[in-house]
């Protein structure tokens, strides 16, 4: 009996381990989700970790907070009262991350307020501006060390307990800051899938059932097998991923519910959708085109998918640098990177903060890229040992 | 007549897996499968290539096909070589192995037209093609059904009907029985016969004896990827069966084993 089972354990792995590429298969996910992993808790610790450089302003700073403050390692500015609804516009256009408002003589308010007596408390107001991760990152860091010193005094004050609107984000910029958020990773994922879903039948599935040799041997040239299946497959991912991403778009705000009341993605005009447009375009080409290569070289519809987990492990961590970047990279050189260019140009597009050359440098990218992947996939069909698996 | 095909030393070289050297217990890291083969097929005559598995012919015409490239030599069909003018060649010959299937979601018709517009087929031509072909082959009750609905021999008939879409001067058939029922193998080698008083080339490769007895008026014997004898059927016979006469010549060529 156990001789039995071990004969069959030594087949199975013997099986498993006797074919290099699915061994690759199997392990190289671990050694992309350390990547990953890692990518992320670097980026998450840049998020939360820039508090530090935050501008700050504080009016009516009691001595008892600044320095506080200052051992926590932030620099407080001085501002006046009178200066408030200025300080509150720098705030929702982003150039003060926070402005914190104290009452009058904090300390000795603090000091007489009884909280048997029913009173309000006296009131701490932090403005920030939720779309800049700057200065979402000091709110909270700010707030924090509020709640201590307000844990140390038996709860003698409060902090933003008024009517609200200390979010001084606009409404659009709202909705840009959160479609930036959501929308690269998850139009990167929906352009995957749909080549994901197509491209390994188009290509290993011909080598799979002989159907691409009956192919080869008509007059048609291996480039235009190579370029037809592509553009044809870059249709069905675009439909695919077309219908994804609007009704991802439609779908958000009722899905934030009351999170997001004002949300709309009718705040984006044409430009924006087509700018878009030519970013999803030049991404699917270049998807298709890498998921195509992988299933040549694939035996199978199941090698071939095999092969491409990778490949979404990286879409997706590529994705996900979208969500804490803060923002659209202003360096151009950043959009020299096919893939990640992507993410970038979808971030600024949600944001109304991309950069036309940007796409411009992404779309030519991907494109070269693109055309590479062509060449070299042309080369496969022409190849024995791919076509006939030797 | 019209020499239609020449091969001119065609030689081609695998390279072997150290799992195949495994498998075959062989220290060779190479094999050579076709060894510098020479013949030629003229036209209005079928040629047939005889030889057990493994002796190279696939390879060979898969060389003629151009489906994979000599290692040296070439072959020149109807003018064109199969090293230099690989899409001339292609567009010259009809080519049909057990090997190349269909897509099976697709039906006999859509098949036709999409081979024919592959080569270049203009639509009159091919409607008319279309036509001639199917009603030939009994194909036309079946043109709207999915291949993957078809019987194994229909499937078969509809592959051999597209690789012929254009109407070649020289085709290529490897094992043109093999798998078939009684019933279409003997539509078919009726077929290669009709080609063949149309003037048209024909090679096929076989290691059934009485094909080449019933069809082929030249045949090739190819033992180790070598041409070991080429000429009339009748001379290679000399008054004995295929059969006996193939077992000489392979004792003499590979020794002992049969």
């Amino acid at each position: 009996m156990k001789s039995g089972i071990l004969t069959i354990m030594k087949k199975e792995l013997a099986r498993f381990f006797g074919d290099k590429r699915t061994v690759a298969g199997v392990l190289l996910p671990g050694v992309l989700i350390y990547v990953l992993y890692s990518f992320m808790g670097t980026a998450m610790g840049s998020v939360f970790g820039v508090a530090e450089d935050a501008s700050i302003q504080a009016v009516r700073l009691p001595q008892s907070i600044a320095a506080a403050a200052d051992s926590a390692g932030m620099a407080l500015t001085e501002g006046s009262e009178a200066d408030l609804p200025a300080a509150k516009a720098l705030v929702t256009e982003q150039e003060l991350d926070l402005l914190v408002v104290f009452p009058e003589a904090f300390d000795q308010a603090v000091a007489d307020y009884n909280v048997a007596s029913g009173e309000p408390a006296p009131l701490v107001e932090v403005y920030y501006n939720s779309v800049s991760t700057t200065s979402q990152s000091a709110y909270m860091t700010f707030t924090g060390l509020l709640d201590s010193y307000e844990s140390l005094l038996a709860n003698k004050f409060d902090v933003n307990a008024g009517e609200g609107g200390y979010d001084l984000a606009t409404a659009e910029d709202s909705t840009g800051a959160f479609f930036a958020m959501m929308m690269p990773m998850l139009l990167m994922i929906f352009l995957y899938s749909g080549c994901s879903a197509v491209a390994p039948e188009s290509i290993a599935g011909e080598k799979e059932r002989g159907t691409i040799a009956t192919m080869l041997v008509t007059p048609i040239r291996r480039s235009d097998i190579a370029v037809g299946k592509i553009l044809a497959l870059a249709v069905i991912t675009v439909l695919s991923g077309a219908s994804s991403a609007l009704g991802t778009i439609l779908a958000l705000p009722k899905l934030m519910g009351g999170a997001a009341g004002e949300m709309d993605a009718a705040i984006y005009g044409i430009r924006e959708y087509l700018l878009l447009a030519a970013v999803i375009l030049s991404t699917v080409l270049l998807l298709v085109t890498l998921v195509a290569l992988l299933s040549a070289f694939a035996r199978t519809v199941k090698e071939a998918q095999s092969y491409a987990v990778p490949l979404m492990i990286l879409v997706m961590v590529l994705g996900i640098t979208g969500m804490f970047g803060g923002g659209a990279s202003q360096n151009l050189a950043m959009y020299a990177i096919p893939l990640y260019n992507s993410v970038q140009c979808i971030v600024g597009i949600f944001s109304f903060s991309v950069l036309g050359s940007g796409v411009a440098v992404t779309a030519a990218v991907n494109g070269a890229a693109t055309l590479l992947g062509v060449f070299i996939l042309t080369r496969m069909f022409n190849s024995e040992k791919i076509i006939f698996g030797r | 007549m019209k020499e239609i095909l020449q091969v001119q030393g065609l030689t081609k070289t695998f390279r072997l897996s150290a799992r195949q050297q495994r498998l075959e217990r062989t220290g060779e890291k190479v094999r050579r499968a076709v060894d510098g083969l020479r013949f030629s097929a003229y036209e209005g005559e079928i040629f047939g290539l005889l030889g057990p598995n493994g002796a190279g012919k696939t390879t060979t015409l898969r060389m003629l096909s151009t489906l994979i490239r000599p290692d040296s030599g070439d072959a020149l069909i109807d003018g064109a070589s199969v090293v230099r003018q690989p899409e001339q060649v292609r567009s010259r010959i009809g080519f049909l192995t057990s090997e190349l299937k269909l897509e099976e979601c697709f039906t006999p018709d859509y098949l036709f037209d999409f081979f024919s517009d592959l080569h270049g087929v203009d639509r009159q031509r091919r409607e008319q093609r279309k036509e001639e072909l199917f009603t030939r082959f009994g194909i036309d009750r079946y043109a709207q059904v999915k291949a993957a609905s078809l019987s194994t021999g229909m499937k078969q008939k509809v592959s051999l009907v597209v690789s012929i879409v254009h109407d070649p001067d020289i085709i290529i058939f490897d094992e043109p029985t093999n798998g078939l029922d009684v019933l279409t193998a003997k539509v078919v080698t009726d077929f290669l016969r009709q080609l063949r008083d149309q003037g048209k080339t024909i090679v096929v490769s076989t290691h059934i004896f009485s094909l080449i007895e019933k069809i082929c008026d030249r045949v090739g014997v190819i033992i180790n990827g070598r041409m070991v004898l080429c000429d009339a059927l009748d001379r290679v016979t000399a008054g004995e069966s295929l059969e006996d006469r193939f077992f000489e010549i392979y004792r003499e060529t590979a020794g002992d084993g049969v």
